[in-house]
């Protein structure tokens, strides 16, 4: 009786304290932001935390797509040579106003150029201040793609590039392109503390930052400048809570109101909960296990054709992914442009494989499957993949061993040209662009790098290379159509899957969009 | 009683040095490469990764390395956290309190349960009081943390929902840290909502992480109270005719005291590696969930800096125990 009396006072004290308007959503983030200055990380969590609330950059997906659509930038051009690519900004866009931060002038040019010149002019004080380290920026390789950026009026702004690259725009959607506030942090620069930009930003997004509570929560409330108008809800709270099956209990128990990353076998329940809908789409990735192609007898395109043909995919998929994914066929998932669907896949056959493998003269192979230590949004559980893989492989006569080393070393070692094995991987997309995957992991200047099947063959590097210049999607969709026929002609990957992401949230919530890209945005999420 | 301080204050210095060692090495020993680590699936440029690292200094000798560690600690400086680049002494200092609240309200459930129920159950020793009690305590210390805290959540927060699943405090509440403890904070801001909040926040992890202290305190009193039961002084005093609760009370509980004591100060370096999973299960935002965070990243400054303080603070912890058992009897003060 006294512990209900207790609860109850509790429970009044509480309401007590709510204002009755205010509408506040509870997002259950799976940990803590890095910083708040999108530049300076790579990890999706910070940038949930960062640049989808509180910035904006030039251009945008369209939410729930991989589209690029205007944003700061009212409009771009593309000059004919494809060098250089001028925006128009729009010119009602303020800064957020905050305890720590009163802006005197509209978005212009100057927070444009400023926000690239921190990432790559060495006199930058932000660019002295992190030592470069701008790593999104530096592994898009944007340094040596922007020759110059030049201020034609206060509200345009050009880029010149140094060789033509259809992608470029696209990546100006990316995270670390956020804009920032030139007169924020020069005001910080003149009173010596640089530094806090990246614990008390200032964007021009939909929500404005309030306070940080280490490892516990981010407040923010709705800009009531947002150049799109202000947002339905007025405050917006990540609870950090980093076990996936704690989220579940706090949603049901209606202390958050949506939850990234739910585990794969809490779905069935959540989808049965009256309280709560999953929302579903498939994630923006693949996951592929790349054979060394410069090793016998791996070299020979019918060896890993019959490989591939040898595994079960979807076995895979129903046991590893309980199905939470699909067989890929192609190195690029369904739902991005340039998917060749008419691809046919190499049908799981162990029979035919075991002849083919005859017929290549190849016996008693043995071979090393590498199993990655980590569980990656493509991947939930590679060890367990690579054990279904070794059954079907000793099928069809060929020895299998499995290995693993920690993560960075398996990076590291997965990425040497005299790698002994095939390697499981996958790769989530930065930019929606087809270029993104095949000109990365599979061109020939990924060879001991990004590209793990050291595969270098001419006419797929000469499709793609030439892709990357066209600036016309339509014509670059047909070079990657062709690219995905030779790639899966000379298969230099068994193509594994992509996973399907799951957002579970409670039935008030009405406007969340799943971002392909596997970002969490609350831009237009209302609370009914 | 002071030099008996200094002797133990010196004894420390040699086993914080192994500490130091232990704790640089540790991080090290394990495979993985904190830049590789933060570069992911990209990867990064060979030139990228050597100016990298001659930038974090990590392109010089271990030895060197750790000389450095050493004379930043004298100076009391970790050096930054490779992730949030900022110093980890602050970063440890905003989190321990947290850690340390959470463990003293565990500590304290503990010592209130577990004190009377082991003085209970050596009293009725055999009876079926003495057995339920020893059996519920056997039980609470086989009982994996994890698990524990789950089990609890699913049936006071989620099916009754008498309490909040995770947290610290209502996300309502946002209490200036001053001294970093929040049911402090929150007087000291006098808001007696937030007051309550955190103490309904702190009920069920308090239990979490307080349900193994409290089983080896049940039964260290338990046995030690046997033992005292048994001396001559005990017999002596029933002799006198003293009332029963007297003899328990005063001739028995204190002496049997001293090795109880001794069992609580061990709690705390329980308590500290408790603390990891219950708050990793509670999203209590303290130091546990902070050093898992920081191996996973081999985030080198931050762990060996957080394993450093936290052996710190359990040879200090060592230390007032033994000077309480100067208070206690005072026959060892010499």
């Amino acid at each position: 009786m006294k512990k209900t009396l207790l609860a109850a006072g509790i429970a009044a004290m509480m309401l007590g304290a709510t204002p009755v308007m205010a509408k506040t959503l509870v997002y259950c983030s799976e940990g803590s932001p890095e910083g708040f200055d999108p530049s300076l990380y790579t990890a999706g969590t910070t940038f949930d935390a960062s640049s989808k609330t509180i910035y904006n950059r030039l251009v945008q997906f369209k939410p729930g797509t991989t589209e690029v659509e205007p944003a700061l930038a009212k409009s771009w051009e593309v000059s004919d040579d494809g060098l250089e690519v001028t925006f128009h900004l729009r010119d009602d866009v303020k800064f957020q106003t905050t305890d720590f931060f009163t802006p005197s002038r509209l978005l212009n040019a100057d927070d444009v150029i400023w926000t690239f010149e921190r990432q790559m002019d060495k006199e930058n004080p932000y660019y002295k201040l992190a030592n470069g380290s701008f790593e999104y920026f530096n592994s898009m390789s944007m340094g040596e793609l922007i020759k110059s950026i030049d201020k034609v009026d206060d509200h345009t702004v050009k880029f010149v590039l140094t060789q033509p690259n259809a992608p470029f725009v696209a990546n100006l959607a990316m995270d670390f392109a956020s804009i920032h506030s030139k007169e924020y942090e020069q005001q910080l620069l003149d009173e010596g503390k640089p530094e806090l930009a990246n614990q008390q930003p200032v964007g021009t997004g939909p929500f404005q930052f309030v306070n940080y509570r280490e490892d516990a929560a981010i407040r923010y409330q709705a800009n009531p400048d947002y150049f799109r108008g202000k947002q339905p809800i007025d405050n917006l709270v990540f609870a950090i809570t980093s076990d996936a099956q704690v989220r579940y209990q706090k949603l049901m128990a209606g202390e958050c109101q949506v939850m990234p990353f739910p585990n794969p076998s809490d779905v069935e329940a959540m989808q049965q909960n009256d309280d709560i809908n999953v929302l579903e789409e498939a994630g923006l990735n693949v996951a592929y296990l790349a054979y060394n192609t410069q090793q016998a007898p791996f070299d020979k395109p019918e060896v890993r054709k019959a490989l591939n043909m040898a595994i079960n995919k979807q076995a895979i998929i129903d046991a590893v992914f309980q199905g939470a994914g699909q067989v890929a066929k192609n190195p690029i998932p369904p739902s991005m442009w340039g998917y060749n669907d008419a691809i046919q896949d190499d049908r799981y056959d162990p029979e035919k494989a075991k002849q083919m493998l005859e017929d290549a003269g190849v016996e008693n192979l043995k071979m090393n499957i590498w199993a990655m230590p980590v569980q990656r949004p493509y991947m939930p559980n590679a060890r367990r993949t690579a054990e279904l893989m070794q059954s079907d492989l000793s099928k069809v006569g060929v020895d299998a061993e499995i290995v693993t080393y920690e993560w960075g070393e398996y990076l590291k070692r997965s990425s040497d040209t005299k790698r002994d094995g095939a390697v499981i991987l996958g790769w989530t997309g930065d930019n929606g662009d087809p270029d993104n995957f095949m000109g990365v992991l599979l061109g020939c200047d990924g060879v001991g790098g990004a590209n793990r099947s050291q595969w270098c063959y001419k006419p797929f590097d000469d499709l793609i290379q030439k892709a990357r210049t066209l600036d016309s999607q339509e014509d670059r969709a047909k070079l990657y159509e062709q690219a995905q026929e030779i790639f899966k002609e000379q298969a230099p990957w068994d193509t594994l899957a992509h996973s399907t992401v799951f957002m579970p949230l409670r039935k008030e919530v009405t406007g969340y969009k799943i971002d392909p890209l596997g970002g969490h945005s609350f831009e237009g999420v209302d609370i009914e | 009683m002071f030099k008996f301080f200094l002797v133990k204050l010196a004894q420390l210095v040699p086993t914080f040095i192994g500490v130091t060692i232990v704790a640089f090495s540790f991080i090290r020993l394990l495979p993985g490469d904190p830049i590789l680590l933060m570069a992911g699936e990209r990867g990064i440029s060979a030139e990228r990764y050597a100016e990298l690292k001659s930038q974090l200094g990590f392109d010089r000798s271990l030895i060197v390395q750790y000389f450095d560690f050493l004379k930043g600690l004298l100076h009391g400086d970790l050096g930054n956290s490779l992730v949030t680049h900022a110093p980890v002494m602050d970063e440890f200092m905003s989190r321990f309190p947290a850690t340390l609240e959470l463990s003293l309200f565990a500590l304290a459930f503990a010592v209130i349960i577990g004190l009377p129920a082991g003085v209970l159950a050596a009293v009725k020793r055999g009876k079926t009081l003495d057995h339920t009690v020893m059996g519920i305590s056997l039980t609470g210390y086989s009982m994996p943390i994890f698990w524990w805290g789950l089990l609890l959540i699913m049936l006071f927060s989620s099916t009754l929902g008498w309490t909040p699943v995770s947290g610290r405090i209502s996300y309502m509440y946002f209490i200036e840290p001053v001294t970093g403890f929040m049911t402090i904070d929150s007087l000291i801001a006098g808001d007696w909502g937030a007051f309550l909040s955190s103490l309904h926040y702190l009920i069920l992890p308090s239990i979490v992480l307080g349900t193994i202290p409290l089983a080896v305190i049940a039964r260290q009193t338990r046995s030690s109270m046997l033992e005292v039961l048994g001396e001559d002084y005990v017999r002596t005093a029933r002799a006198k005719g003293l009332s029963n609760f007297r003899v328990i009370m005063v001739h028995t509980l204190r002496n049997a005291l001293i090795s109880v004591v001794t069992v609580i100060g061990l709690q705390v370096g329980l308590l500290l590696a408790g603390a990891i999973p219950t708050e990793t299960i509670f999203s209590w935002p303290g130091i546990g969930k902070w050093m898992i965070d920081a191996i996973s990243r081999r985030d080198y400054p931050s762990v060996q800096g957080g394993l450093v303080l936290i052996a710190f603070i359990v040879m200090i912890v060592n230390l007032l125990v033994d000077l309480a058992y100067g208070v206690i009897n005072p026959r060892i003060r010499h």
